[in-house]
């Protein structure tokens, strides 16, 4: 088997894939409103504890393919602004939707009827996301563009100094939250 | 708890035990290593929105016309076909389906309880705010070109600057938003 699978095999593969990142949102919580909406008001860390886990487990592991020749980056462009502003509109719509994009596939899966609806207003939000691109293309995305920019060229650092400051991070975050939540409970 | 939100369709028996959990810490090694597969096998990292935009264009088709479509600058690079994306937005959907119905907790949520608390059981008030939210979240992932699959956690962990930057603005609004929507919650 050659690798990357191409053509009708990756077509099968994307179902696959797909599946496992649906079951493991949905076995995770996250395909719950409450979740991600209690995550928001600091009461509930269990979507911070999937991220920063999954972020240190597939960063290594990806690092690891790259340096080795088996995979390669992926890294989309640093537009400061673009990105910034986007963010911002992001967490004020995930928080009244109550999900963002996968995990809202997830939640319909689980039978969310909510979630279906929000759904139906991301499909809006992509319509008019096209109908100005011409305009945002022009006005927004030039706006500190940096490129395709990773932390570590940018600090100068070598990346795995990051990944051990983020595992550092991370574990004190886990312990303080678990030791408080052993308190509530 | 006791709130007519939900219309739950299973029996007692099954309500009362078989919703299993996984600790978030094995469900984040299982992304992470979910991440490892994708970028290896099919050299494509996990995403969401771009598809969907893809969809968009699929709906917005028959109200635009399909030579609108086509001719728009945006769509013209993202135009709908059952291609890996939108295959992968299927597989996502049926993955928390066959968890749900494999953990005996699938059921028809119209209100979530965080939601009840504060805002009441109003299956209308809950869409509304489910739509607007949706409109804005994906405009919002547009913009930024990618959402927390593509940006947080595949571009968190290529250590893309846009991926952090992305992961700390919407923590930022998020929990702006939710403290000034539920500031009376406890």
């Amino acid at each position: 088997m050659t690798l990357p699978v191409t053509g009708t095999a990756a077509l099968a593969l994307a179902l696959v894939f797909g599946f496992a990142f649906g079951f493991l949102l949905h076995r995770g919580r996250v395909a719950d409103y409450n979740t991600i909406v209690r995550q928001f008001l600091f009461q509930d860390f269990t979507v911070l504890k999937i991220m920063m886990t999954a972020i240190i487990v597939g960063g290594v592991g990806v690092f690891l393919m790259v340096q080795f020749g088996y995979a390669k980056f992926h890294i989309k462009p640093a537009d400061l602004l673009a990105v910034s502003l986007g963010a911002a509109l992001f967490g004020v719509g995930m928080v009244l939707y109550g999900y963002c994009p996968g995990t809202a596939l997830a939640a319909i899966g689980g039978g969310s009827l909510h979630a279906l609806v929000g759904a139906g207003g991301m499909l809006v939000g992509g319509i008019v996301y096209a109908l100005t691109f011409d305009w945002v293309k022009a006005t927004i995305l030039p706006v500190g563009a940096l490129g395709r920019v990773q932390l570590h060229t940018l600090l100068g650092i070598s990346p795995w100094a990051i990944f051990a400051a983020l595992a550092v991070v991370a574990l004190a975050l886990f312990v303080a939250v678990e030791r408080a939540s052993a308190k509530r409970a | 708890m006791s709130l007519q939100t939900t219309l739950d369709y299973r029996p007692a028996t099954a309500r009362a035990g078989l919703i299993i959990d996984w600790t978030p810490y094995l469900v984040g090694i299982g992304i992470g290593v979910l991440s490892w597969v994708v970028f290896l096998v099919v050299n494509n990292p996990l995403g969401i929105t771009t598809a969907l935009s893809q969809v968009s264009g699929a709906v917005a088709t028959p109200v635009l016309g399909a030579e609108a479509v086509a001719s728009n600058s945006y769509w013209a690079r993202n135009l709908f076909s059952l291609d890996y994306g939108t295959l992968f937005l299927v597989g996502t959907l049926a993955g928390g389906f066959g968890s749900a119905v494999l953990a005996g907790s699938f059921r028809f949520e119209q209100v979530p309880t965080v939601w009840a608390e504060r805002f009441g059981p109003s299956p209308l008030k809950r869409y509304a705010a489910a739509f607007l939210g949706g409109i804005i979240a994906m405009y919002g992932a547009r913009l930024a070109n990618g959402c927390t699959s593509g940006n947080g956690i595949s571009g968190g962990l290529q250590l893309a600057l846009s991926g952090w930057v992305f992961l700390a603005v919407m923590f930022a609004t998020g929990t702006a938003t939710a403290f000034a929507m539920f500031r009376t919650a406890r």
